[in-house]
């Protein structure tokens, strides 16, 4: 419980002080997703537990932790991918824009439209480079062709993706490149006009100069999208995140600016694990 | 025993001989089953010289074994595995995505699965008397049959209630008797579409059956498309279920009371009577052949049998260009 009252006195100062945790300037905005008590269980095993974490618009959030600590079910939880596995359950609430994404109401179709996802292995359908992109706005009702076509472009060109295929959009994205399949995720993904941009090691897969690209567009992706990325990669989440968050066993630990996260983190367990001594 | 030296090195040549031979048994397997074909294939052939004409294809059937023919039955077979796929693979597939994509596994699902394999194994002619205790007497709950007439404006259509010894009594019986196969063969092709493919559709927005629609039959389809083929033609070359619906040997029109080719261009309009008629299939026109006293009908039955296993090729090389096709539009 202290460790979340600490986690609480970092991500909301007393009013007086403001930390600036976002990095973008706009301490005063709320939190894009909010969990708080939430906990997770996978039939009677529970994964996670009283994790309250708040994340920031536009913002780049990295989730790190040893396997199996349950920072890729939380993460699957801020779309509700993890309904699809009979016999989960949430409890505590997850919100996104102030909203619990768990409420009666939710129509899990169109959060999953504004939450988008790209997983750690690429997954293109078995479809032409444009379909794949185009799917989501298509399956959302767009048929305007030359609608799609500019989307198509743009969520490509965003990608960092378009130079290279721009020439072959009817071939079959299974042609790709491992690199490129994963840029076409993320463009597929964007296509469906999210806000926010949940990642499951996007780059474990790739080689270095494709984990590159795909740190540089996670750069340059947040101007507009809030990130939530998973990684193993613990230079990764230094190069490209603003907060880190580091899970352990079902617990958060410990939540804080990236910078100090790993150079001068309050926990052991952290200490331990960036500096490899476990995990 | 050691891993080096002359040791290692006997038992390497021993090694290497075991898998020679396990290549070669494998390989005389295959030429095996492959040669009884071709003798099959040629003794048939050989008898089938001479009798098998134009002429064997659009004439109905006589006692005078020059005369004979198989236009009833060709033409009755092909309307059966009509109907039958019509029937039997909206309704197997539509099980299949059921059990494989929405059923939760509970015990009943697990019960239905279950049956299912079962059914897969149940004989043929026992479904011939499923077919017609349901289909040809429904039940017996009249006494006679009753008749019915489908008014177009063009033309009209009768059929009667029960429906009697009808092509579509048997192509229910044989859709029956080829759905397992199709659901088993389908939800096979289901469980091989990988889950991340279903994950990333949902996780772009798909409802559940834009899923299915899009993504997951699609990459299905082709492993479904085998499944119908092997079933399908199972079902063309069955002949106790339709003998025990009580389906003629020989009839002397084809289904629709159509007796001739130029009949039947001279009124098309006869073909939508023809699956509400009395019909035979070619595999029941061989039957009654090997059965005639007259020794010469061997030939004819021969003819009959190469008639049979052509349409069965041609019906296959069509699936299995359509199934080409798609798997040409789903790009892997």
């Amino acid at each position: 419980m202290a460790l979340v009252k600490a986690f609480t006195q970092f991500v909301d100062p007393p009013t007086g002080t403001t930390t600036d945790v976002a990095g973008g300037g706009a301490s005063v905005r709320s939190p894009k997703i909010e969990t708080s008590q939430m906990g997770f269980f996978y039939g009677t095993h529970q994964a996670l537990r009283d994790i309250s974490l708040k994340i920031n618009e536009c913002a780049v959030t990295a989730l790190i932790g040893p396997s199996g600590c349950g920072k890729s079910t939380y993460l699957r939880s801020l779309n509700r991918m993890n309904d699809i596995i009979e016999g989960t359950r949430v409890t505590g609430s997850v919100k996104v824009d102030g909203e619990d994404i768990y409420a009666k109401d939710v129509d899990v179709v169109s959060l999953r439209k504004r939450v988008g996802m790209v997983f750690q292995k690429s997954t293109p359908f078995p479809k032409s480079i444009f379909d794949n992109v185009s799917f989501g706005p298509r399956i959302a009702g767009l048929t305007n062709r030359a609608q799609l076509t500019e989307i198509v472009e743009k969520s490509l060109q965003q990608a960092a993706l378009w130079n290279e295929v721009k020439d072959r959009m009817r071939e079959s994205a299974m042609a790709l490149s491992g690199g490129q399949q994963q840029r076409l995720c993320i463009a597929r993904a964007l296509a469906t006009s999210p806000e926010i941009l949940l990642m499951d090691e996007p780059a474990s897969a790739l080689d270095p100069a494709s984990t590159a690209r795909i740190e540089d567009l996670i750069f340059e992706l947040k101007q507009n999208y809030t990130i939530v990325i998973v990684t193993h990669n613990m230079q990764q989440a230094a190069r490209i995140s603003e907060i880190t968050a580091f899970f352990c066993q079902g617990r958060l630990v410990e939540v804080g600016q990236t910078k100090q996260l790993f150079t001068n983190p309050t926990q052991k367990e952290t200490e331990d694990y960036i500096t490899g001594r476990f995990g | 025993m050691s891993l080096h030296g002359p040791d290692y090195e006997r038992r390497l040549v021993w090694r290497h001989f075991l898998g020679l031979m396990f290549e070669w048994a494998c390989r005389l397997t295959t030429f095996l089953s492959l040669g009884i074909l071709a003798v099959l294939l040629f003794s048939i052939g050989r008898q089938a010289i001479g009798w098998l004409d134009w002429g064997f294809l659009v004439r109905s059937n006589s006692y005078e074994p020059r005369e004979a023919g198989i236009m009833a039955g060709l033409m009755g077979s092909l309307w059966l595995i009509l109907l039958t796929a019509i029937m039997s693979v909206p309704l197997g597939v539509g099980a299949a995505v059921y059990l494989e994509e929405y059923a939760k596994p509970t015990r009943m699902t697990k019960f239905i699965q279950l049956n299912i394999s079962n059914l897969a194994g149940v004989p043929s002619i026992v479904y011939g008397i499923l077919g017609f205790t349901v289909f040809v007497r429904m039940f017996g709950l009249r006494d006679r049959p009753e008749e019915f007439i489908l008014d177009l404006w063009f033309t009209e259509i009768r059929f009667f209630l029960p429906l009697g010894r009808i092509v579509l009594s048997g192509a229910c019986t044989l859709t029956l008797l080829s759905l397992p196969v199709v659901i088993i063969s389908a939800q096979e092709a289901l469980r091989s579409v990988p889950a991340s493919l279903r994950h990333a559709s949902l996780a772009l927005g798909a409802t559940k059956w834009q899923t299915v629609r899009h993504q997951v039959l699609p990459a299905a389809l082709p492993g479904i498309l085998t499944g119908v083929i092997l079933s399908l033609s199972r079902a063309i070359g069955e002949t106790a279920p339709l003998a025990v619906l009580g389906a003629a040997a020989q009839l002397s029109f084809a289904p629709g009371r159509i007796e001739s080719v130029g009949d039947a261009i001279q009124n098309p309009s006869k073909m939508l009577q023809a699956p509400f008629d009395q019909f035979t299939a070619i595999p029941l026109q061989i039957y009654g052949w090997i059965n005639d006293p007259k020794p010469v009908f061997e030939h004819v039955a021969a003819a009959g049998i190469v008639v049979l296993l052509v349409v069965l090729m041609l019906l296959n090389g069509a699936a299995i260009f359509i199934r080409q096709r798609f798997q040409k539009k789903i790009r892997w």
